[in-house]
């Protein structure tokens, strides 16, 4: 029986990046819906009640929200391909935890460095930096945080990835200098098909990251 | 074959995040060492065992510490799988479950703390949002006499800890949770009815006092 997948999403979501991600890694076809933030579908309303959010993928009608959970779902579902969670429960709780770890702190430090100026914006960036650091501890020498193949970690943080460029220009850092390995990491997952056909270019994310950065600071 | 390899819970007994992992454990009939930790004066071991969050409830299972308390229920779930599941089986039902228990962890604490330490049109908008939120999980309930279904499941442990927390909202708040959720506070006395929540929990009056005594020295502290 043939499955109807459809994922509501936004082009610059991370979100929504992680499982366009996901569902390539498995090869599962599927029907991509662009939402407007400012205008939201009825599909969405209908499939997301409580958050009104994107990403929400709907498997035969039935619709999975908030994007690890997703990706989770995915691997679970589709589990003959490409495995993003390790089969050791340890190993799958330590991924659980650092993929959390990318969303409390990577996404909400970011946001910070990318919409506060100032105090604020020196003490999220210090911080983010940090965490990174701690995020290229936990990969050590391997390719992958999922070892020698892309795992969920991966695909939770990659999308963060076309961020990089902005984190640099608005907070005068270098990535390349502060978290070499962390860059080498990125351009090592954006060679995959599966990353590269799910986020868009960086720089259309910079011009549009930039535009609400002045539009937030001229508030 | 049942797990027998030590496991130690790093906790506080007033966390509803280390209660969770206690009514698991009691739910899979796991032995296990508790050690209580004063979070002023945290203990070398948990510095080992959680360098990156420094936060209990953090479980050591074969020597490897497990961190963040829905992922350790995933995780006893997942090794002690022979008995009470507290995840579905299906995919679908499963999402539907982290999806709930990462509604309770989004909500619940932070606004629970906004009507602890607001006051005036702020603690008002944090209170109604808090009862939002408790009806909305009661519309999830459903006639079901838990989330989990016939049996106690993922979401049933991830929320009944705040069921410790109810008379503090409701005091600083000024409203009965009876009144407000009555569904809620009769699934939260069935789950009390179970000896893994029941000798699990502290003494409610205890965690009441307890709550006070943080609130008037929070406030203080402003």
């Amino acid at each position: 029986m043939a499955d109807e997948v459809i994922l509501l999403g936004f082009w610059s979501s991370p979100f929504a990046m992680r499982v366009k991600i996901a569902l390539a890694e498995k090869g599962v076809e599927y029907e991509y819906r662009e939402e407007n933030r400012f205008d939201k579908s009825p599909l969405l309303l209908e499939m997301n009640p409580v958050k009104k959010q994107i990403p929400v993928l709907i498997h035969n009608g039935k619709p999975i929200c908030e994007s690890t959970i997703i990706v989770q779902y995915i691997d679970e579902v589709w589990k003959n391909e490409s495995p993003l969670l390790p089969s050791d429960p340890h190993e799958r709780a330590q991924a659980r935890f650092w993929s959390d770890f990318v969303d409390t702190k990577i996404y909400w430090l970011g946001r910070q460095v990318w919409l506060s100026i100032g105090e604020d914006l020196e003490a999220a960036k210090v911080e983010l930096i940090r965490c990174f650091k701690l995020l290229e501890r936990e990969l050590g020498d391997k390719p992958y945080f999922g070892g020698e193949t892309f795992g969920f970690v991966d695909v939770s943080l990659i999308p963060f990835s076309n961020w990089f460029y902005g984190y640099e220009q608005w907070g005068d850092l270098s990535m390349e200098a502060e978290c070499p390995k962390l860059v080498d990491w990125a351009h090592r997952c954006r060679k995959k098909e599966s990353v590269s056909q799910s986020i868009p270019d960086q720089q259309k994310i910079y011009e549009f990251l930039t535009e609400i950065r002045k539009k937030h600071s001229s508030k | 074959m049942a797990d027998s390899s030590k496991v130690t819970l790093l906790d506080s007994w007033y966390s509803p995040f280390g209660m969770r992992v206690r009514i698991a454990l009691a739910q899979k009939e796991i032995e296990y060492e508790y050690k209580e930790e004063n979070l002023s004066d945290k203990s070398p071991l948990l510095l080992q065992m959680n360098p990156v969050k420094k936060q209990i409830p953090v479980l050591i299972h074969r020597g490897k510490p497990v961190c963040e308390s829905l992922i350790i229920v995933q995780y006893i779930d997942e090794v002690w799988n022979q008995k009470s599941p507290l995840l579905p089986s299906d995919p679908y039902q499963r999402a539907r479950a982290r999806f709930w228990a990462d509604f309770v962890d989004q909500k619940i604490y932070s606004l629970g703390k906004q009507v602890w330490l607001s006051t005036g049109e702020a603690q008002e908008a944090a209170k109604k949002e808090l009862l939002d939120t408790f009806k909305l999980l009661e519309g999830e309930l459903g006639q079901k006499p838990y989330f989990g279904g016939e049996t106690l499941g993922f979401v049933d442990v991830a929320l009944i800890p705040f069921y410790t927390w109810f008379s503090s909202f409701e005091h600083c708040g000024n409203f009965t949770m009876v009144e407000e959720c009555p569904k809620l506070v009769a699934w939260a006395h069935k789950c009390m009815e179970k000896e893994s929540v029941s000798k699990t929990l502290p003494d409610l009056k205890k965690v009441f006092d307890f709550l006070m005594d943080f609130i008037k020295k929070q406030k203080a502290n402003k």
